[in-house]
């Protein structure tokens, strides 16, 4: 290994270094010296995909102590913490006193002194986090295909056990720890723990428990989720991080197996006389400290902020970095956008017109709050889907395969009324119970209304129902902590698909017209073809659309005027056709028009575009109503 | 001795690593010593929380044990032997016949809250014989070089101080009864103690409270024994100060407050099973029966490896019959929501509360605690040589305080007062003296949502509500103070949008839709608690919004059963229930904001309100304000409309920010009003109010028809109120009067103008009809009789048949319904019956 790698490979001792240094002269600052090290080194070209990532590198690969980074959510925030920032050590051969620093690390070293004046504690904050929910697998792919760490089986650690991932590790092992349970249990039940021979039984029981519900346990908002979560640890700054962040981290990865070890020892009740301990539960231990083969720890020494998880995109690391990105890729948006257009008429069945909603649908984005109304979000309703050959499943993966992350969610009876969509507080363990409307910026939330069949909807049916609704209208999930609730602002976008019009609220609703007949629709379907993984137009489509939401945008003064006389001069010739939530309606379609064409500001055609295509669609609406005069 | 050192959090800020500094007096001779010359040691004794602390690291030695039991107060030992095999249990479990006084009598209860092995040391300052006048002199001699341990308290001046304080305050209320005076008048302390100049006291107060407390807790007994020699009290007092100067959100706690005095607020989210902690163990060998005691120190308990009396090895154990326990729980708070930043979750933290304060609250209540912060390391365990590096923090309550203890009942219970800085009230009142605080105020109200002016100025006064009276001695009961306003108009004018705002605004909001709420969603419903199995009472929107506004959208929709419960609460500010074998009257003085759609969708100018809405007038009429909010549809308001909501859609962060502070300024304007101010009306005022309503019944009565009720009367009182509330005025005065007139009118006009005769009607609300429909139909009504008596006698008609003749004969139209309200009234008159489709003269 070179040299130079070692701030990756022991960042520990770095840390050490600079913390040894720093005793001779105690103004040095050397915390923010330590943190803004490893700033310089990864702003070297190309240094941050020298980083392993837990995303895509299995754990038991990773050395432990070494540097790591972690492409995460911000599931939920612990209390905080205090720890021994600095503290002595007593040799208990020579007595000899040494200072030593406990930041970054989670357990200490041999023979605290406890008493010794020098030590100094201080604050840290833990946040659960899991990988980012709904990503797609081309994402992960390709963050996995541009790293170039290299990584080596460490030979120091031994991990006979942890090299199958623990899901396998279940599988396996709960048959046979069945048995030994059922060997061990009438001879010595009340030994269990207190034996040190069965310290296998120990580290494993645990882990039998997780079988049935293993991914409730790590608590990851979207069901059939995969990937490790991990307990990141804050030093500085933990203010500017807010629940639901899309963040990458990078830090120090600890493994401690005296961490598990640790949190085994609590479950015996041994303790009755140590009452800080015997208070908390067994709940709230196993999510607080659960075992760190499963759940690693991660000490923060740098994290950025994600604005998106595209791959494809620079990673924003500066904004001017961004900007120029953005500028290069402006003028090819137009042409993009044609092929994409083409493509998407394609998949909707030979409709240019929802293939244009759709696209507007797929770069909004609420860019700004105005006290309580959230601004640029464009929810739509996508009625008219064709119930044959599963298609709003087929149009959901082609979605998958264009945004970063979505979520499918099928509204039968049966979904909506058991899936738990709003994150809910357990007290007992204390931690949120996430749930499938805890999403990460942009995500886009496909809900398939055509599945939805008769029958009635349940308390939690009706909750989950009502909480869709104040998601689409209001862009918030009021999380439930029991006592009371908390509203978290999101920003996810929802489209519906439906046959009719769709029980919930929306923003924009289209009727799908086919050009297909109905007889042919199946044969069309299965010709229609899926763009291959990688292809070269794929990319350029998923660049193209988060582009596009990443651009700023602007009106002129003097195309308001214009706006404005619009506005009066439709008012003035039929003051039905168009009210204000017409208008608000119109300035979002106007303002994501610009956005697809590249335009970073409203031009006079862009209006006149978005006024001609509104009207298209209403047109195409009022059609509709007369066809089948049920349709409110 | 049972020092405050000997906590971790003590160790932590190494105080007691400094070596013993040898005083004068014996505190550093070995306590063992100690003990035995106790009853004759001079009164220099006193400032005992100085101990060794180098002693207690290295318990392992036998003598060291002994050392580590501090002496218990020391008392005669035919009083209260503590060794007796009677006396075992909890401390309150001692309960003893003979009757005592003074301090020398009175057992000391621990204060586990204070230390883990804390014992009160005033006995054995009251062990001495001496005057009590040159024992204060002697102390206060003494306390000058007396100085508790890596602290600058000095212990003598701290405690002349404080019971300088206490005889200061005592004194003017001396009618206090023996026991249950000082209790009540404890909290009043602290405030005293800030305005006598024992000012660093306090700060000393909050730096060392485990070393300060014990020496009021002195002062406290001292001087009460001084003062009533003959009482008898079970237990000493102790001092609970509360609302302590480092008053705290829990977010901001951080290492510096450790082993400090702190209150924090917060809701109290789990309470566990009652503990109870050893704080002695009782060893007994086996061998001889020799006992001995054991304090717990740190958690652990050294058990005596050596019997002192006959050297036996390891003949020890324990006795847990004979040990002392205490009471513990363990409460689990959560920062209440309104302290928390947007965007992150609340943080917890672990509460414990001993002896008396156990089970003093509840999951679910809100309290101020007042107690000491501290951190433990974690667990060394004994297989492993490292420890993990972090400490368990937790409280040590000191005193409770439910901030919404009063909630259901008592009508002032400005219990939470929001504490606002000198600074934000100079900044409000100078808002409030800006002559058009009025118009500020409510264009800052919802900017995004395009004028409607008055209704923003409606939600405004509601926002600030009226007065609160009661009358409940001349048998009326609480008046309403709370403004009820409906919004009712075409959808899509943001009436929802509007309703989102004030939610988001008050503290106490409720947002509820009428299509998704129930009865029981509003009031109050019983469930079964899945942990206790007991029936609770879930309280629905209506109560939890008490003292705060009770949004709800789609207020047409709910169904006649829900809303039949809104007529109590809009007008009794009660919610009776009897459900489940509990019945009870519940607080909802709450403010309703309602929202409604017309019933054609589209609003009908050609039909009274309560046709357009469907509304039972009953409830119509307990709203002060009725607004429309109608589309305009002019070409000038169309353009500014545009205007606005463009500008909404380019306008820079920065603009965004100022409108942010805005808010924040107009929350607090809102809570600093009312909270502090109370107006009441001016003579002048109440002439005006009087004009005005004689004014509004002339109006009607020129047509022979009334225009306004003592309920329209009271609504502009309420209005008046509010607006003075606005301008900070104790006063209601005739600009306050003349807003409401104005804004009362301005709804009227709206909402209750007689679409036939464009006249405002009053009666459209309060009857459900206009007096020029009720005139129609007493013409119809004489017609159809008219009609009937010129057919002669025909006992029986058919419907149809006379329907049409009606219709022949009239000259203006007469719908069925007309006509059926005709039959209905000759019906009363008993003039005839309808049976289906014949009508029957009767006589």
């Amino acid at each position: 290994m070179p040299s130079t790698h070692d701030w990756i490979n022991d960042p520990v001792g770095v840390v050490e270094g600079m913390f040894a240094a720093s005793q001779s002269n105690p103004s040095s600052g050397w915390e923010a010296r330590a943190v803004e090290f490893f700033k310089d080194r990864l702003k070297e070209k190309d240094a941050h995909t020298l980083v392993p990532s837990l995303n895509d590198i299995p754990m038991h690969y990773l050395k432990p102590n070494s540097l790591v980074k972690f492409r995460c959510f911000i599931q939920d925030m612990f209390d905080p913490e205090f720890y021994m920032g600095v503290y002595e050590t007593v040799d208990p051969a020579t007595q000899a006193k040494t200072l030593r620093c406990g930041k970054y690390k989670d357990v200490t070293e041999c023979g605290v002194d406890f008493n010794s004046k020098n030590t100094v504690t201080a604050e840290r904050q833990t946040f659960y986090c899991v990988p980012i929910p709904g990503e797609n697998p081309w994402v992960k792919e390709r963050y996995a295909n541009s790293s170039q760490a290299r990584v080596v089986p460490s030979t120091s650690y031994v991990p006979s056990r942890q090299k199958r991932s623990y899901e396998e590790d279940d599988d396996m092992d709960t048959q046979p720890q069945k048995q030994r349970e059922a060997h061990a249990g009438p001879q010595s039940p009340t030994e269990h723990h207190g034996n040190g021979d069965c310290k296998r039984q120990e580290t494993e029981a645990p882990s039998s428990q997780m079988t049935s519900a293993s991914h409730l346990d790590l608590n990851f908002p979207l069901p059939g989720e995969k990937g490790p979560s991990c307990l990141v640890k804050v030093y500085e700054d933990w203010d500017s991080f807010k629940l639901n962040d899309m963040l990458e981290v990078y830090g120090i990865l600890s493994v401690s197996p005296a961490l598990s070890a640790l949190a085994d020892e609590k479950d015996a009740s041994s303790n009755l006389l140590d009452p800080t301990e015997s208070m908390e539960t067994a709940e709230e231990q196993r999510v607080h400290c659960p075992p760190a083969s499963l759940v690693p720890r991660l000490h923060m020494l740098y994290a950025k902020q994600l604005q998106h998880n595209n791959p494809l995109l620079p990673s924003a690391a500066t904004s001017e970095d961004n900007s120029a990105f953005l500028a290069s890729t402006l003028s090819e948006m137009p042409s993009v956008r044609e092929e994409l257009l083409a493509y998407l008429t394609h998949v909707l069945l030979g409709d240019a017109l929802a293939a244009e909603y759709l696209i507007l649908h797929l770069i909004s984005n609420v860019y700004v709050r105005r006290d309580v109304l959230p601004l640029g979000k464009f929810t739509l309703n996508m009625s008219g889907c064709p119930t044959v050959a599963s298609y709003t499943e087929r149009l959901y993966q082609i979605i998958q395969q264009l945004v970063p992350s979505s979520h499918y969610l099928g509204m039968s009876l049966q979904n909506m009324n058991q899936i738990r969509l709003v994150p809910k507080k357990d007290y007992v363990a204390n931690r949120l119970v996430s749930g499938a409307l805890q999403l990460a910026k942009n995500t886009s939330l496909y809900l398939d209304e055509t599945q939805l069949e008769q029958g009635q909807l349940d308390t939690t049916g009706v909750r989950n129902v009502t909480a869709l609704g104040n998601l689409i209208s209001w862009q918030k999930v009021d999380y439930d902590f029991n006592y009371h609730q908390m509203e978290f602002p999101c920003n996810i976008n929802v489209l519906i698909a439906s046959e009719g019009r769709s029980l919930l609220p929306s923003d924009c609703q289209i009727h799908l017209q086919t050009q297909v007949a109905p007889s042919h629709l199946e044969e069309y379907l299965s010709t229609m073809h899926m763009l291959s993984q990688a292809s070269s137009q794929l990319n350029k489509f998923r660049i193209y659309l988060s582009v596009a939401r990443l651009l700023d945008y602007s009106i002129s003064d003097e195309v308001t005027k214009s706006v404005e006389d619009d506005f009066v001069d439709m008012r003035k010739d039929d003051p039905q056709s168009i009210s204000a939530e017409d208008l608000h309606r119109m300035l979002v379609v106007a303002r994501l028009l610009s956005l697809s064409q590249g335009q970073t500001s409203l031009s006079r055609d862009s209006w006149l575009r978005a006024k001609h295509i509104e009207a298209l669609r209403r047109s195409r609406m009022e059609q509709h109503k007369c066809v089948n005069g049920n349709e409110p | 001795m049972s020092s405050p050192a000997s906590t971790p959090g003590g160790r932590k800020r190494g105080r007691n690593t400094n070596p013993p500094t040898p005083s004068s007096e014996d505190p550093t001779s070995p306590p063992s010593q100690r003990r035995r010359g106790q009853d004759s040691s001079t009164g220099d004794l006193m400032p005992m929380p100085t101990s060794p602390a180098t002693d207690i690291l290295s318990p392992a030695a036998p003598q060291d044990t002994s050392l580590l039991s501090s002496p218990r107060p020391s008392v005669p030992p035919n009083e209260v032997d503590m060794s007796s095999p009677l006396m075992y249990g909890t401390p309150s479990s001692r309960i003893e016949g003979t009757p005592r006084s003074g301090v020398r009598g009175t057992p000391a209860r621990q204060r586990p809250d204070l230390g883990s092995v804390r014992k009160a040391p005033q006995v054995d300052l009251h062990s001495e014989p001496p005057s009590a006048d040159g024992a204060v002199a002697s102390e206060s001699n003494a306390g000058q070089r007396l100085v508790i341990w890596g602290t600058d308290v000095n212990v003598g001046t701290c405690k002349e101080k404080f019971q300088r304080f206490l005889q200061r305050f005592v004194d003017p209320t001396s009618t206090e009864d023996e026991n249950a005076g000082l209790d009540l008048n404890e909290p009043l302390y602290m405030q005293k103690l800030e305005e006598s100049d024992s000012h660093c006291t306090m700060v000393q107060l909050t730096c060392y409270p485990q070393e300060v407390i014990p020496t009021f807790d002195m002062a406290v007994n001292e001087l009460f024994f001084e003062r009533f020699p003959d009482s008898f009290l079970e237990y000493q007092i102790q001092v609970r100060p509360y609302n302590a100067v480092k008053t705290k959100s829990m977010r901001s706690l951080n290492p510096e407050d450790i082993d400090q005095l702190i209150t924090i607020s917060g809701m109290v989210i789990r309470t566990s099973q009652l503990i109870p902690e050893m704080q002695e163990a009782f060893f007994q060998c086996q061998v001889c029966a020799y006992s001995t005691r054991v304090e717990v120190d740190r958690g652990r308990i050294a058990e005596p490896a050596v019997c002192r009396h006959c050297n036996t090895t390891h003949s020890l154990a324990l006795i847990h019959n004979r040990s002392v326990f205490s009471d513990k729980q363990m409460i689990k708070i959560q920062e209440s929501p309104e302290d928390m930043p947007a965007g992150q979750t609340p943080h917890t933290t672990i509460v414990y509360a001993h002896n008396d304060l156990v089970d003093k609250v509840q999951p679910g209540d809100r309290v101020n605690i007042t107690g000491i912060y501290r951190a433990v390391p974690m667990r060394v365990n004994p297989r492993q040589s490292n420890v993990k590096s972090v400490y368990k923090t937790h409280i040590d309550a000191i005193h409770f305080r439910k901030t919404d203890e009063k909630r259901l009942h008592g009508l002032d219970e400005e219990a939470e007062q929001k504490l606002f800085t000198e600074d934000r009230v100079q900044t409000l009142k100078e808002l409030a003296a800006k002559p058009d605080v009025y118009e500020r105020l409510s264009s800052a109200l919802a900017p995004s949502i395009y004028e409607h002016e008055d209704i923003k100025k409606g939600i405004l006064l509601q926002l600030f509500g009226g007065t609160r009276k009661d009358f409940s001695q001349t048998g009326r009961g609480n008046f309403r103070a709370e403004v009820n306003i409906l919004l009712c108009g075409d959808p899509g004018t943001s009436k929802s949008q509007l309703l989102q705002y004030v939610y988001n605004l008050v503290p106490r909001g409720q947002y509820t839709s009428g299509k998704g709420s129930s009865a029981v969603g509003l009031t109050a419903y019983v469930m079964k608690d899945p942990e206790t199995r007991q029936l609770v009472l879930q309280t629905g929107a209506l109560v939890l919004s008490d003292n705060g506004i009770c949004c709800i959208d789609e207020f047409d929709k709910m169904s006649d059963n829900t809303r039949s419960v809104l007529h109590e609460v809009m007008e009794q500010q009660t919610l009776s229930i009897a459900k489940a074998g509990i019945i009870c009257q519940l607080n909802a003085r709450t403010a309703v904001l309602a929202a409604a759609n017309p019933v054609e969708s589209q609003w009908n100018p050609k039909k009274t309100t309560i046709e357009n809405i469907q509304l039972p007038h009953t409830l119509l009429s307990r709203f002060d304000l009725i607004f429309l909010m109608l589309d305009p549809q002019d070409e000038a308001y169309d353009r500014r409309l545009a205007h606005h909501l463009v500008s909404l859609y380019y306008q820079t962060e920065e603009q965004m920010e100022e409108e942010f502070l805005d808010m924040a300024v107009l929350k607090d304007y809102i809570a600093y009003a009312r909270t502090y101010i109370n107006p009441r009306l001016s003579e002048e005022a109440s002439q005006a109010l009087i004009e005005a309503y004689v004014d509004m019944r002339k109006i009607g009565s020129g047509r022979g028809m009334v225009s306004a009720y003592p309920r329209q009367l009271e609504s502009l009182i309420r209005l008046a109120e509010a607006h003075a509330k606005v301008r900070f005025s104790e006063k209601v005065e005739t600009i306050d009067v003349e807003e409401a007139k104005r804004l009362h009118r301005e709804a009227l006009k709206q909402s209750a103008t007689d679409p036939r005769t464009g006249f405002v009607d009053i009666s459209i609300l309060t009857t459900g009809m206009s007096a020029t429909a009720r005139k129609r139909k007493e013409e119809v009504t004489q017609a159809l009789k008219k009609l009937i008596q010129a057919k002669g006698k025909t006992p029986a008609m058919k419907y149809q048949q006379l329907l049409d003749d009606l219709r022949g004969q009239s000259e203006t139209a007469i719908t069925k319904e007309l006509f059926d309200e005709a039959l209905r009234a000759l019906a009363d008159e008993d003039y005839l019956t309808v049976t289906g489709k014949t009508v029957r003269l009767l006589a």
